[in-house]
């Protein structure tokens, strides 16, 4: 019976493809899905569009595919991308533009229509007040000041690029899952409501769209993480699929990490809310009645995944202008750090009430002591601390605002408390971004999606 | 006597939008057990109350949402914890160093509990014998 083997591709807008490639040489893989997209991602995209509007998707999609692409394509390998960001066409069109430059020959599809910005306004008249699903607030509130607002597509245009014979399928804003789904949908003809399928595809493609966390990157064990092997060289989720859904999570052979049941379950479980009811697109899952087999060797199979019916919603993320961060950070050597971090801070306090500076919010961290723990950073003796570093930031309206925060601190290095250093530079305001998530009807974004083989 | 959390279980934490979500696994059933049974969604919330902005996680009412669930799996040994408004306002929109929440479960890791001496040195050996082989 015939077999799919999907390997995650990158994880994140940054992350290595490197393992990748181990995949692509030594995993027998077909397929490789790549997700570009965090939540924040398009808040980061939408920056660089507003500078130039031929830009707006994930600038690693071109190198990463210069670098694979060759190797790839001796094996008969596909991609599936949602490198495409805020504009796939435009990323489509960067790549085929490399593989014209190279003399590669590709059939490029694009993905387009999960951007509902221009639908805002029509949904509004359909009577949907695009309630914020979490809090329940109207996005009235908001409404002005949206930059961008993005539907997450499902698997079914990705299934239908590759029906049209795409070798690279580049697409915006998809659920995560989708990316792998597609490819089995195409491959397996899986009907549209075939849940049980359906939920364990996209179960493998929510173990893989992580890349090394599926794998043993960032277990959250303490003492324990040390005994996954070589993170310098891991290798990244490879997920072999059979044609009724059998799952079995490996990785290419010599390569570093570790597949167990506690890594997999780590991953299974990561941001997905409500486990009896993660919604995706094209299906429902339930994991209440996950299976998950250590078969040895880093191989786990995967099984007993439930599925429902599809949603008739959408879900949306809109991102709005919310504001402007100005921050700073400065370093304090022994003695006494605290106590100069804490006079620095209260030197900072008076000259922001003092300025009239105006702003919502403060920030104040230790770095090196208390910035991630919080109240439950072990209480330090001064003389036990070598060194911390100041971190303060504050959240303003006003950029100008933003912008001279940072600017009272430089006097302090004559004129504070003794041993600063470290100080790298005043950085500029940084504006905030809030999402908004939110539910449409699918049908008024499915009838604007479009796959089309670039010419 | 106290354990720590850390000593029994392991954990990751994400984000979506102002919301946290961590997973709490034990590491054999034992262990399973007493995190089903001393690690409520209250004692959760309690420990990590600092996270929550007041002045965010208000609904247009001016009411508080439901602030934190948990959801058990004793098929995978683990709890699951959503915790909303919790993130200064979202990645993208947060002051703090930790913007996406991805420290939150070391946070939960700290967590001490109270356990009658026979049950800690129960789950700590059993706890050493899950490991031998990972």
């Amino acid at each position: 019976m015939k077999r799919i083997r999907l390997t995650s591709g990158l994880g994140f807008y940054g992350d290595n493809w490197h393992p990748v490639l181990a995949a692509i040489e030594r995993g027998d893989v077909d397929y490789v899905c790549s997700d570009h997209l965090a939540e924040l991602t398009l808040a980061i995209l939408q920056k660089d569009r507003l500078k130039d509007p031929n830009t707006g998707y994930t600038r690693d999609l071109v190198p990463m595919l210069t670098r694979l692409w060759p190797t790839a394509s001796s094996r008969g390998v596909k991609f599936v991308l949602n490198a495409g960001g805020l504009n796939p066409r435009s990323a489509a069109e960067a790549l085929q533009k490399l593989f014209a430059e190279k003399g590669w020959r590709a059939r490029i599809a694009v993905v387009t229509g999960d951007n509902v910005l221009p639908l805002i306004e029509q949904i509004q008249l359909g009577g949907n007040d695009l309630q914020h699903m979490d809090t329940g607030a109207p996005i009235e509130s908001v409404r002005d000041q949206i930059i961008f607002a993005n539907a997450y597509l499902g698997a079914q245009p990705i299934a239908q690029a590759l029906a049209k014979d795409a070798d690279i399928v580049i697409t915006g804003r998809v659920a995560d899952a989708a990316l792998f789904l597609g490819p089995l949908i195409f491959e397996f003809e899986w009907d549209a409501a075939d849940w049980h399928r359906l939920a364990q595809g996209v179960t493998a493609g929510h173990l893989l769209e992580c890349s090394g966390q599926g794998t043993g990157g960032n277990f959250g064990a303490a003492g324990v993480w040390q005994r996954i092997p070589d993170l310098a060289h891991i290798g990244f989720p490879i997920a072999d699929v059979g044609h009724d859904g059998d799952v079995i999570i490996c990785k290419a052979p010599d390569s570093g990490g570790r597949i167990n049941f506690h890594t997999v379950r780590q991953q299974l479980l990561y941001e997905v809310h409500n486990p009896r009811a993660y919604v995706t697109p094209d299906v429902i899952l339930d994991m209440s009645e996950l299976e998950l087999k250590d078969l040895g060797n880093d191989r786990v199979s995967v099984s007993g995944a439930i599925g429902t019916a599809a949603p008739n919603q959408l879900k949306i993320v809109a991102g709005y202008a919310n504001g402007w961060m100005g921050h700073i950070v400065t370093g304090f050597c022994w003695p006494d750090v605290l106590r100069k971090a804490n006079a620095a801070v209260n030197t900072i306090r008076l000259m922001m009430q003092e300025a009239e500076l105006q702003y919502d919010e403060l920030c104040v961290e230790f770095i090196g002591h208390n910035a991630f723990l919080g109240p439950h950073a072990t209480p330090a003796e001064e003389d036990a601390i070598n060194e911390i570093w100041l971190r303060m930031a504050i959240r303003t309206q006003d950029k100008k605002q933003a912008d001279a925060f940072p600017r009272l601190f430089p006097w302090l290095a004559l004129s504070g408390p003794p041993f600063m250093g470290g100080f790298h530079g005043i950085p500029p305001a940084s504006q905030l971004i809030g999402l908004w998530p939110t539910l449409v009807p699918r049908r008024l974004v499915e009838t604007q999606v479009s796959v089309d083989i670039l010419k | 006597m106290k354990l720590r959390l850390a000593q029994i279980a392991h954990a990751r934490s994400g984000d979506k939008g102002d919301i946290a979500d961590i997973g709490l696994f034990a590491w054999e059933p034992t262990g399973y057990a007493m995190l089903a049974k001393q690690i409520t969604a209250d004692i959760v919330q309690q420990h990590l109350k600092h996270l929550w902005s007041e002045k965010i996680n208000l609904n247009e009412s001016g009411q508080k949402n439901k602030q934190i669930d948990r959801f058990d799996l004793p098929n995978l040994l683990a709890l699951k914890f959503v915790l909303r408004g919790t993130l200064n306002g979202g990645a993208a929109s947060s002051l703090r160093s930790d913007n996406l929440g991805k420290t939150v479960a070391a946070q939960l890791l700290r967590l001490e509990i109270d356990v009658p001496d026979h049950e800690a040195t129960a789950v700590l050996k059993a706890t050493e014998q899950a490991l031998v082989n990972f």
